[in-house]
């Protein structure tokens, strides 16, 4: 498929712009556009025609099923498409003062309360724009703090189990402390042994994600807590897994003083092909002074933003957050009610009804009950027929499924990490069971099948190795040359040495 | 509940083929004491119907109905009906991080096309697929300075946008970067005085047009930044720039800035996103993803995720930053929008806002109200001094119906009677006259 600039003729345009019968100032000497960018030229008909084009090469939720483990791939109700544009929301400046906001306001405190009650925790920051930054939030917090009590120069390092995200490591390098790592055991939670080890007054905190990355509840948890506080350091929820436990168990309550919420995960905020995501935290009193500003402020029945707040760590985004988030999650949250608890719990049956049907095919590391995602390792298929995770993958969407997450987490060697979420009927996950168990089926009776696929999409498997060695990262217009460098190009054309 | 399909018959038999007898075993590994004993107290589910009358009772208590000239860094330009046709899309919408690309050549692509229109407007040679917001990117990019300079000094201009700056000084402390403001002189920034604070710094910081609206003698500055060895970092406004030269025609490596105003509501902040882009030899110190061109098994073209070894899934604590989730969806309503405009459109955007910002200027002053930088030029917004406290201003002002404008006195000491004027395409020379009554009755 052509991209947009190669459609482009000069001349054309999508869109007519105001043009008042007044003069232009000039633009000062040496400040002026001296060539213009090479934006495409194109009528509107042909604008939305290429996009469309493009969006029919994507799949999203809406085509199929998307068992991206670790990513909650759940159905975006699209009456919270309509609710954001509402006027109300859509065209409000952020620097209104606050008599003109009272609405988007009280829709920021509601949300809060409902984050408080899910995570079991006392005060809420809405600002940061995804996970990666509340946890970068959290960890200042985390400094912030110490600092307050004399002990930031003391207190450095923060403890990651082998299984966590990428991000939390990446973090914890932004925020400026260094990284303990701690193992698993055999039975997928933290090895406790090498926990106490590695924990002690040079400890600021511990960085966990529970249910963990494989999918499981980290069974040992009071004992963590103790660890950990009992060092003085301080614990931080990583909210990915946070669909597993709605209403189930509170990070709060397992003893946690930090905790992200992923709204883009558990309280479906479309991704949006990557973003926008929404990553508040909810924190212990303790905690509270030094949050982000501006919080919300309640004063009766009236609300305001609150800047006054000497220990606050500043700013991490712009404004108060990525409001429109807030109006989907927040939607989101109303329809549930009280039974987000089902919401949680159906997406946990949901993933144990296919780790049951699908743990003779493939192996299961850790044999247990899993939350609300669980990690298969197509280790011997590859051993045996030479089929690895990425070749499965690659072959369910033959099936129109969108594969699961693979080579991750870390510690399972060829890993498929399934999440189905709670909006999958049960017809959708005999489907997804039966392609599965085809493709370990091809995989010895047809390997090529599998490690051909795909075999029905715009393109076949690309290679990621050239791209990344002569990266190539933007259009290079060739048609719009000028005459000299076409002399130029033809030149190094020209057949040499004959 | 609606958006779940399974019934009790399903639950039963998926419970059977599981081998428990109830949901609550699934949960038999949470420890008794972190289980949660009660019905979550939060307020009673809404059917769709009473969801929407409550949210759209939210909405009405926001105010906005008035005539508005506030700017400051979010911009009312107007959004093109084709951009909410294309988020619409479902496959667009409600798509991952295009991880595989086979199902998501789509959405690669038009990153891609992303990527190459924000080169050409910056005049930079890569941009990533896009940062949180204009606040995010700015300190990303103190991160790249300091990778490639070693140094751990970051100069900024005190006319940069406030929210900008507290937002750097914030990643700063984690970066272990000391932020040093440079004042501004009359409305912009002295090259000689930047350069002097620019001495072992690792970047400088200025925007073109500056939070007064002011156009800075940009390519002197990034000349001074050169000149000390710091990284030049502009922060520009998108739609400026058909009229305005591009960054990385004077000097500039690295450009950022809110793209907002391509294609993005307001939406009370946020979500937005952020543009980040440099010149080549920085490609690989460049935190968030990077589409890059291929071909497939057959040699067709494709797009992938590419340089993925700078992120945090791979390189985990060295990656050149923790971001992950972006603003993808925002940054494709910036392409679409970018992509009707066209080279025309973008300039008669520009000359549009610069004739009815200055018809503004022309009429308050033709009132006897005085600009606070009158020898400056500008672009689309500037500001005057309204003779009393800006605040007290613009509540008086919104009570007849007009918005007019940001208080500087909220960032800036001894500026508490100055007010921010932003005039946007979508004014009219009737809306602005009204401005005038309202300020100068």
């Amino acid at each position: 498929m052509k991209l947009i600039y190669e459609k482009s003729r000069p001349g054309r345009r999508g869109l007519e712009v105001p043009k008042p019968d007044l003069p232009v100032p000039p633009v000062p000497a040496g400040l002026a556009r001296a060539e213009p960018p090479r934006l495409p030229e194109l009528a509107e008909p042909e604008v939305l025609r290429h996009f469309t084009e493009l969006s029919t090469r994507n799949f999203g939720v809406d085509t199929g099923f998307y068992p991206l483990g670790s990513c909650t791939m759940k159905y975006n109700p699209r009456v919270n498409e309509r609710l954001v544009g509402l006027p109300g929301f859509r065209d409000l400046h952020p620097l209104v003062e606050d008599d003109a906001a009272q609405g988007a306001l009280e829709l920021e405190w509601r949300l809060e309360q409902i984050l408080r009650e899910v995570t079991g925790l006392d005060a809420v920051s809405l600002q940061q724009a995804a996970g990666a930054q509340g946890e970068l939030t959290g960890l200042l917090l985390m400094r912030a703090y110490f600092d307050d009590r004399g002990e930031d120069e003391q207190r450095r390092r923060i403890v990651i189990p082998d299984t966590a995200h990428g991000t939390n490591p990446a973090s914890v390098t932004m925020a400026g402390y260094e990284l303990t790592k701690v193992a698993t055991d055999a039975r997928g939670n933290v090895d406790l042994d090498d926990l106490r080890a590695n924990v002690d007054e040079r400890t600021a905190g511990l960085m966990l994600t529970n249910p963990s990355t494989l999918g499981l509840f980290e069974e040992n948890i009071d004992e963590i807590a103790e660890v950990f506080h009992g060092a003085g350091a301080l614990m931080y929820y990583d909210g990915a897994n946070l669909n597993a436990v709605c209403g189930i168990s509170r990070p709060g309550d397992m003893g946690f003083d930090i905790v992200h919420i992923n709204l883009h995960k558990t309280f479906s905020q479309p991704h949006g092909g990557g973003g926008p995501g929404g990553g508040p935290i909810a924190v212990r009193d303790t905690l509270a002074p030094y949050l982000p500003v501006p919080v919300v402020a309640r004063d009766g029945d009236r609300y305001r933003l609150d800047y006054d707040r000497p220990k606050s760590i500043g700013k991490v985004r712009g404004y108060s957050g990525p409001f429109g988030v807030f109006v989907r999650s927040y939607a989101f949250m109303r329809a549930w009610g009280p039974g987000l608890r089902e919401m949680s719990e159906v997406a946990v049956l949901n993933a144990n009804y296919l780790l049951a049907r699908l743990r003779d095919a493939y192996e299961l590391p850790y044999d247990r009950l899993c939350m609300h995602e669980f990690v298969l390792s197509a280790r011997a298929l590859k051993r045996e027929y030479g089929i690895s995770a990425l070749d499965v993958a690659k072959r369910l969407m033959d099936f129109n499924f969108h594969p699961p997450t693979i080579y991750f987490p870390l510690v399972v060697p060829e890993a498929l990490m399934i999440e189905p979420t709670e909006t999958e009927a049960k017809e959708t996950l005999d489907a997804f069971v039966e392609a599965m168990l085809q493709i370990a089926r091809e995989a010895r009776d047809d390997p090529e099948a599998v490690r051909s696929a795909p075999h029905n999409r715009p393109v076949a498997r690309l290679d990621e190795v050239r791209a990344a060695k002569e990266p190539v990262v933007r259009h290079a217009f060739e048609s719009h040359e000028t005459p000299a460098k076409e002399r130029e190009r033809k030149s190094l054309d020209a057949p040499k040495g004959a | 509940m609606s958006y779940i399909s399974l019934t009790a018959e399903d639950r039963e038999q998926m419970l059977a083929a599981i081998g428990v007898a109830s949901i609550e075993e699934l949960f038999r590994e949470i420890p008794a004491g972190v289980r949660y004993g009660h019905v979550l107290d939060v307020p009673p589910a809404l059917a769709e119907a009473e969801l929407t009358r409550h949210l759209e009772q939210l909405a009405a208590k926001n105010v906005v109905d008035e005539v508005s000239f506030l700017g400051a860094g979010m911009y009312d330009h107007y959004v093109p009906g084709v951009v909410d046709a294309v988020l619409q899309r479902g496959e667009f919408l409600t798509a991952y991080t295009p991880y595989q690309p086979e199902l998501s050549q789509g959405v690669l692509q038009a990153i891609f096309e992303y990527q190459t229109a924000i080169c050409e407007l910056t005049g930079m040679d890569v941009s990533n697929a896009s940062g949180y917001d204009g606040t995010t990117v700015t300190a990303d990019a103190c991160f790249v300075a300091k990778a490639e300079t070693g140094r751990d000094r970051v100069v900024v201009t005190e006319a940069t946008n406030p929210q900008v700056r507290q937002v750097v000084k914030t990643y700063a402390r984690g970066f272990g970067l000391e932020i040093v403001e440079v004042p501004h002189d009359g409305g912009t920034t002295d090259p000689v005085r930047l350069g002097e604070a620019a001495a072992g710094a690792a970047a400088v910081i200025f925007q073109q047009p500056n939070f007064f609206g002011c156009l800075e003698p940009a390519p002197e500055l990034a000349a001074a930044a050169l000149e000390a060895g710091a990284v030049p970092i502009a922060h520009v406004d998108l739609v400026s720039l058909g009229v305005l030269e591009a960054p990385g025609n004077y000097g500039c490596r690295v450009a950022v800035g809110e793209g907002q105003s391509a294609g993005n509501a307001i939406s009370y902040g946020g979500p937005h996103y952020g543009f980040l882009a440099a010149k080549q030899p920085l490609i690989r110190k460049l935190p968030g993803r990077i589409v890059g061109e291929t071909v497939d098994t057959a040699g067709k073209r494709g797009y992938v995720l590419t340089l993925q070894t700078r992120e945090q899934h791979i390189r985990r604590e060295k990656a050149t930053s923790n971001i992950t989730t972006n603003q993808t969806l925002l940054a494709l309503a910036g392409l679409v929008h970018l992509s009707l405009l066209g080279p025309q459109g973008l300039r008669e955007t520009g000359e549009t806002c610069m004739a009815l910002a200055q018809y503004a200027k022309d009429a308050l002053e033709a009132r006897g109200l005085e600009l606070l930088f009158p020898e400056r030029a500008t672009f689309k917004e500037f500001a005057v001094r309204v003779g009393r406290n800006a605040r007290e201003v613009v509540h008086a002002a919104r009570a007849h119906g007009v918005n007019p404008g940001y208080p500087l006195g909220r960032d800036y000491e001894g500026l508490d009677d100055a007010l921010l004027v932003a005039v946007t395409e979508r004014r009219t020379v009737e809306e602005i006259d009204r401005l005038a009554e309202v300020l100068a009755p």
